[in-house]
């Protein structure tokens, strides 16, 4: 066994593009349906809010996983300022991981709507019915869901840079199967 | 690891080629999923600012029906329902209900003699935690047949074109009953011997699972009095409110809540049809007002009337509006709370 971890645990990588594909239909589902009239909308709605809602347990799981298990090292040879850059990021993933559904959900209860996962099973308010916190927490869900959009964009951009282009092994440790594994055993 | 590659210098601007390729296009569909490449979706933006007056729009007021009065009351159900639907608002019982009567205008200081179309909103909250809203008219159908059809109607009664409407009515023909029935009597001087109207057909299951679909309405214990136009006209622009007030002070309001049921060949999709007379009719209970509240500190003035807020046992059906209201009504909601301090309650103004 070495005894530093080169990539990130099975489990971690798992909820990692789990939550992937989970955050990015989101996002496209929240600016879809403020676009529309049509009955889609009323679809994409009934999606948003348990979607959100698993999201958030997902997110929750995740940081305790991370707390757990930690993150492989970063290569030494990477530049001091993309290295925080890279720290930052993920602190900012994990705030809105967290804090996008927690909004939404703020949001729904400050305007006395019930916050329907589906059929029957609805949550709590978890504040109470209020002009200012609705207009407050629905800025903050509009204007940080362009945020995340952009932080992925980032991520996105800076993995494949990883993956492609410095070759660091960086996007193989949360890659989802271990490509130089399989050089290696095709050798 | 030691397989030939092309040049490093090649090969990275190959590799970055392709980054800018893969979020470029991640973008383009972001943004095609929000429509910004699609200026004529129809979108619940535009329909508010079809609904805006030329004037401006009605600041910390509903974008349409801004005229309003809260009320509270319960509604007793008499158990037939749940032939219907298994919501446990059905189920005989009593439960709170918030409320609001309202006049059919982007205007909230429109006398009420102006404005031929009435409106309530009711939450009915059951103690399973569920709500049915519904947002009802006093018309007996909807002037059109989609939304995209009255969201056309709003451009061509507020455009300059004297042919605008002419032009709609010749696209439109079903607009014609709403011309007719809007010249015709019977006026009256009160919500509370108003009919009020789903109008739009929603879905009911039943405990055995079996689907109804249902239109429903308000039928008032009281029996109309017809009054004229001119007499309605010569009353005060807010008599409408000063009537029911004095009413309810006097003793509580009832409406039935009647569900008419639809035959598998009826038209559920569109509004501007009425069901013929002879349909199944359920009585399920009485909505009774207990008291009114102006709408300025009620606690109806920051409800959203959403008709898609069902319990369960309700689901919208066929029916294309509910979907375009709930959109439209939760920009309305979002703009007119964001500018609430356009209209100040009154007990923020007595503050020193």
């Amino acid at each position: 066994m070495i005894g530093v971890r080169q990539r990130f645990t099975p489990l971690q990588r798992l909820l990692h593009w789990l939550m992937a594909v989970c955050i990015l239909t989101m996002l496209f589902i929240g600016v879809g349906m403020l676009s529309t009239v049509k009955p889609k909308y009323l679809t994409l709605v009934s999606i948003h809010k348990p979607l959100g809602i698993a999201i958030l347990v997902l997110a929750l799981i995740r940081l305790a996983v991370r707390l757990r298990y930690g993150a492989p090292p970063l290569p030494a040879d990477l530049p001091e300022p993309i290295k925080l850059g890279a720290q930052l990021s993920h602190y900012a993933f994990y705030v809105l991981m967290i804090g996008m559904p927690l909004l939404g959900w703020g949001m729904l209860s400050a305007a006395a709507y019930p916050v329907v996962l589906f059929g029957g099973v609805h949550l709590p308010a978890i504040l109470p019915h209020s002009d200012g916190l609705h207009t407050l927490l629905w800025n903050a869900h509009f204007y940080l869901a362009f945020a995340f959009f952009a932080l992925i964009l980032l991520h996105v951009a800076a993995a494949l840079f990883h993956a492609l282009v410095r070759r660091d092994g960086v996007f193989e440790a949360m890659a989802p199967v271990s490509s130089r594994d399989e050089v290696a055993s095709a050798e | 690891m030691t397989q030939p590659r092309p040049s490093p210098a090649r090969s990275m601007f190959g590799s970055l080629v392709l980054i800018a390729v893969v979020l470029g296009g991640v973008v383009a569909a972001f943004a095609y999923t929000a429509g910004w490449f699609s200026p004529q979706r129809l979108t619940p933006d535009k329909f508010v600012d079809a609904l805006t007056p030329p004037n401006g729009p009605p600041l910390g007021h509903r974008r349409n029906h801004a005229k309003g009065t809260c009320f509270t009351g319960v509604f007793e159900a008499n158990g037939a329902g749940s032939a219907l639907s298994h919501a446990q608002v059905f189920a005989r019982g009593q439960y709170p209900v918030l409320g609001r009567f309202n006049t059919g205008t982007p205007d909230p200081n429109a006398p009420d003699a102006t404005v031929r179309v009435r409106g309530v909103g009711v939450r009915i909250s059951t103690p399973d935690g569920q709500e049915w809203r519904s947002a009802m008219v006093n018309l007996p159908f909807f002037p059109v047949s989609t939304p995209q059809a009255f969201y056309e109607l709003l451009l061509a009664s507020g455009s300059k074109d004297p042919d605008a409407m002419k032009t709609f009515a010749a696209a439109h023909p079903e607009i014609a009953a709403f011309g007719a029935w809007d010249k015709s009597p019977p006026w009256t001087g009160s919500y509370a011997e108003d009919r009020f109207n789903s109008l739009n057909s929603f879905v009911f299951t039943d405990n055995s699972g079996a689907e109804h679909t249902v239109r429903w309405s308000l039928v008032p214990a009281v029996q109309p009095v017809p009054v004229s136009p001119d007499d309605l006209a010569k009353r005060g622009p807010n008599f409408l409110e000063q009537d029911i007030t004095e009413r309810v002070r006097g003793g509580p309001q009832r409406w039935t809540l009647v569900v008419t049921v639809a035959n598998p060949s009826d038209p559920t999709a569109d509004p501007s049809k009425a069901w013929p007379e002879d349909r199944r009719t359920v009585g399920v209970g009485t909505l009774t007002v207990q008291q009114i509240q102006p709408e300025r500190d009620g606690p109806c003035r920051d409800i959203n009337f959403d008709p898609t807020v069902l319990p369960s046992g309700m689901q919208t059906s066929d029916d294309p509006f509910p979907a375009a209201r709930s959109a439209v009504y939760a920009k309305s909601y979002d703009l007119r709370t964001a500018e609430a301090g356009d209209y100040p309650g009154t007990a923020t103004d007595a503050k020193p």
